[in-house]
């Protein structure tokens, strides 16, 4: 499948007049939006076409955020802050996929939740450095070519360009012969042994990209939010994000970009309304499990061209019944 | 020296806990190979309804230890039956499953009891300390220690010694040959995780008096029992034992030496062993 660049830069130039239509306050929502949708979207390249899938993966998202706000902190500027913590996010990465990646499956899951919650406990507990529970504040945003992006409007757009760009490596990526291998490496991990391929190293590969996009995912948030705690290292934000993946759709480009929209939106929407939170996100999660396994972009996509065929015969059909059957009866 | 004494002694009593949490967590992962992250839900939820009939109710500690245990036992039974059951097969959907079910029992518990920790009273006979040596030693940690000795003796015996126990293991196994030999595998998966989701609550009101009961306990004594799995191996019952041991003491002695970092000291042991031997010290598959 080719990419298709005319819809593509449609969506983009579509995208770029959000912030012109819509007020500040949905601006901002929809900031957030792209910067989860730049975190499922790494996620994404484990979870849909590795076949890992990583409880773990909020620790590597809050490590870069972390990093670049004690950066910040100890006097440097904006772009080494941003530079370093993104090393340091994937060396991070590194580590924690040469750790878990020697299992697979089930125990990957649990060995990437034991890090994950490693990470955690050193934000929650190391208080000289990471401030404990109260966390880490940032001064002022940045300004880009004279663009302060202390304003929502800059602001979403440099998470949209970041959002294209990460989608953008993300299809890239599954297309090449990379994408492949490890598409294969995930159907067939033995076959692809047999067949010479370095299964380990795909995956590592694979890791470090998935792990660099949350560590992007990081940077945005902690900037967006001016703030870090431990609270976005927890179990319950790498669930979150495991919730945008799979609820869209794991394993398709664009699922994790509407589950993203779908969680932002209905936390945003319902949290207005009511407390528990958590409790509706378990019962979206459960749901989902049971009764929609593969997400909402495949079942919808179905449902679509289900549609799509029935009136492609209604059109070309007598009396309801399709063209051959009113002159070829035989049973 | 007291010091030290003190500190070993609420490590193994830490590690006897531990042991009767994670012995469930290991024989749901061996026998039906995913990790049950409701485990440290069911604990909390054990603790909460114990610390209720006893503050509330005004109930025994004991009775209301059974009771509670009891009656997450009957909520392990019915996870399995009613939502477990309908993903058979497929692992990883199971183990999100049990993810959002883990959230949704932590929301509804805040929801009940509120966010204010609830400390539990030490129960009648085991208040205070008992003198050997010289030394002073708390009474209920003792207890506790003994409770886990009783705990890991009766599960012994029921895994040795018993046609039940016999099924277990032959399932753990092999699942397929099990199934094959015409033991019914999916009513063992049911009774293991009555029998796990049981002792989970009960290690939570008998540790409640310890750890007292708050939001966010779940989320801090599974990992606990992950790694205590992933040190002992799946499935094997002096694994967790073992694994629960050095993990209390780790525990214990991280928080008492180095409290800024004894979340990493924890989790040091779990990457060394998968380093060196991926199934644990008693597995006999790879986690």
């Amino acid at each position: 499948m080719r990419t298709n660049v005319p819809a593509w830069a449609a969506a983009f130039i579509l995208a770029c007049f959000i912030p012109l239509i819509l007020p500040a306050y949905y601006v901002n929502i929809s900031s957030q939006v792209l910067i989860f949708s730049i975190f499922a979207v790494g996620l994404n390249i484990l979870v849909g076409y590795a076949g890992l899938v990583s409880l773990g993966h909020a620790s590597l998202f809050g490590l870069a955020a972390y990093a670049v706000g004690l950066l910040l902190g100890a006097g440097l500027g904006h772009f080494q802050a941003i530079l370093f913590s993104l090393i340091a996010c994937l060396i991070g990465v590194a580590l924690f996929a040469v750790i878990s990646l020697r299992a697979q499956g089930i125990g990957f899951m649990m060995i990437t939740l034991a890090l994950g919650q490693l990470l955690w406990g050193l934000a929650y507990r190391w208080v000289a450095i990471t401030g404990g529970d109260n966390g880490i504040r940032l001064g002022l945003r940045p300004s880009i070519l004279g663009f302060s992006l202390d304003d929502p409007a800059p602001f979403f757009l440099l998470t949209l360009v970041m959002c294209f760009l990460a989608v953008l490596a993300c299809d890239v990526t599954i297309k090449s012969h990379f994408g492949a291998s490890l598409i294969g490496t995930r159907d067939q991990p033995r076959r692809m042994s047999a067949l010479g391929y370095q299964v380990w190293l795909i995956r590592f590969f694979a890791c470090l990209l998935s792990g660099l996009l949350a560590g992007i995912a990081g940077i945005l948030f902690v900037y967006y939010n001016r703030f870090i705690n431990p609270e976005a290292l927890t179990l319950g934000s790498s669930a979150e994000v495991l919730l945008m993946v799979i609820s869209g759709g794991s394993g398709t480009l664009l699922g994790p970009v509407v589950g993203a929209a779908l969680v932002i939106i209905v936390k945003t929407v319902v949290s207005g309304y009511v407390e528990r939170w958590n409790l509706l996100l378990g019962v979206i999660f459960v749901f989902i499990m049971l009764f929609m396994p593969d997400g909402l972009v495949p079942g919808v996509t179905r449902l679509a061209r289900r549609v799509l065929e029935l009136r492609k015969r209604n059109l070309f059909s007598v009396n309801g019944q399709p063209h051959g059957s009113t002159y070829d009866q035989r049973p | 020296m007291s010091f030290w004494l003190v500190l070993i002694t609420n490590s193994i009593a830490l590690g006897g806990l531990l042991f009767v949490l994670s012995t469930g967590f290991s024989l749901i992962f061996g026998l039906m190979r995913i990790p049950n992250l409701t485990h440290g839900s069911l604990f909390m939820l054990g603790a909460y309804c114990g610390a209720t009939a006893i503050n509330a109710l005004r109930m025994n500690f004991w009775i209301a230890a059974l009771l509670s245990a009891f009656s997450v036992a009957i909520i392990g039974a019915l996870i399995e039956r009613f939502l477990l059951r309908r993903l058979a097969g497929k692992e990883q959907a199971q183990v999100l499953l049990t993810l959002g079910v883990s959230f949704i029992v932590a929301d509804i518990c805040l929801m009940i009891w509120s966010g204010d920790p609830i400390s539990v009273a030490t129960p009648g006979g085991l208040k205070g300390a008992a003198h050997f040596f010289g030394f002073a030693f708390s009474l209920y940690r003792l207890g506790v220690i003994l409770i886990a000795v009783i705990i890991a003796v009766a599960l012994w015996l029921m895994m040795e010694k018993t046609r039940l126990g016999a099924m277990i293991r032959a399932g753990v196994d092999d699942a397929e040959m099990a199934r094959a030999l015409g033991i019914k595998v999916s009513r063992l998966f049911t009774i293991i995780f009555c029998l796990g989701g049981g002792l989970a609550g009960f290690a939570g009101i008998v540790g409640a008096p310890i750890l007292s009961v708050y939001p966010g306990l779940d989320s801090e004594m599974l990992p606990l029992a992950l790694v205590i799995v992933i040190l002992g191996g799946a499935g094997s019952l002096l694994g967790s034992l073992l694994g629960s041991i050095i993990i209390g003491i780790i525990f214990n002695f991280g928080n008492a030496l180095v409290p800024d970092a004894a979340y990493f000291v924890l989790f040091l042991p779990m990457v060394i062993m998968l380093m060196l031997r991926p199934q644990g010290l008693f597995g006999r598959q790879m986690v």
